[in-house]
């Protein structure tokens, strides 16, 4: 195993997840309920009247949220996606079929599971951990 | 009034979490590869940002734990259930070989789109249609929570 210590960022990385954390804690103080993103995004192909509106105005706030960084703090998030077409429309169909066939995703799990110490969630956590470890392992090092 | 401060609070949930990915770094697609990189140039960054939003979330998930319904008087929506089940494992394997190729996972993708990412539509078009395909087909036999 070799660190790559100039990519390593543990400041902004524990400071971002603090604001993860933080947003994750209001929303189930404030709303009872779990902030897991492929949960919410799953809810909007099956509408249910009042639950609609505030699913949509959460993932607004998370769709705006580059924007008030750019206006706000002069910061343009970075983000190089080195996939290609197939391999975007691929991971797609994955992330949304595995998310919703496993009840939960990155948030959900990883985030708001672990912070409910959900045996589940655990579970869940360890295996995409270990299919992506696979893939990448794959994809880089094998082909 | 109350329903007004709810909505405007859930904007701002949903803001607050857009700046967690995009400071923590989790947002780029290619830190989540070099993360999960671990043979490579591994990049431990991500280990960080869920330090730091369990140590937080774990304070709010005890006070949750403690109460009968959220501020805004609502019912807690939390889930019940413990089995480790099949689709459980079968669910989140495939979404993590999702998460390996391109190095997306819900959140990210969404705040890719809100910079402009034409990629970033396109995956989240397909999350659509493979959460679709999943319902229409397979969750007749899952047991849903």
């Amino acid at each position: 195993m070799h660190i790559d210590w100039l990519a390593f960022t543990p400041g902004p990385s524990l400071l971002g997840g603090v604001l993860l954390g933080i947003a994750t804690s209001a929303y189930v103080l404030l709303h009872g309920r779990i902030l897991g993103i492929s949960g919410i995004i799953g809810g909007l192909l099956r509408p249910v009247k009042q639950m609609w509106i505030w699913r949509i105005v959460l993932l607004l706030g998370i769709l705006s949220s580059p924007l008030w960084a750019i206006f706000l703090l002069d910061m343009y998030p970075v983000q190089i996606i080195d996939a290609g077409w197939p391999a975007v429309i691929l991971a797609g169909l994955l992330v949304g079929f595995g998310a919703q066939y496993g009840s939960g995703c990155t948030s959900g799990h990883g985030i708001c599971g672990l912070s409910r110490l959900s045996p589940r969630s655990l579970i869940a956590i360890i295996s995409f951990m270990f299919s992506g470890f696979v893939i990448v392992y794959v994809l880089r090092h094998l082909l | 009034m109350k329903k007004h401060f709810s909505l405007l609070s859930q904007y701002l949930i949903g803001v607050l979490f857009g700046f967690g990915l995009m400071i923590s770094g989790m947002s780029n697609p290619q830190k989540i590869l070099n993360f999960l990189d671990i043979t490579g140039d591994w990049d431990p960054s991500l280990l960080f940002v869920m330090l730091g939003a369990v140590l937080v979330g774990l304070c709010g998930f005890y006070v949750v734990s403690k109460r009968s319904q959220s501020f805004f008087g609502g019912t807690l929506h939390l889930p019940a259930k413990k089995e480790i089940t099949r689709p459980l494992v079968i669910g989140s394997l495939i979404f993590g070989a999702g998460w390996g190729l391109a190095g997306f996972c819900p959140g990210p993708a969404i705040v890719a789109l809100g910079v402009g990412h034409l990629k970033a539509l396109v995956f989240i078009l397909g999350m659509l249609a493979g959460m679709e395909i999943c319902e229409r087909f397979f969750m007749s036999k899952a047991v849903q929570d």
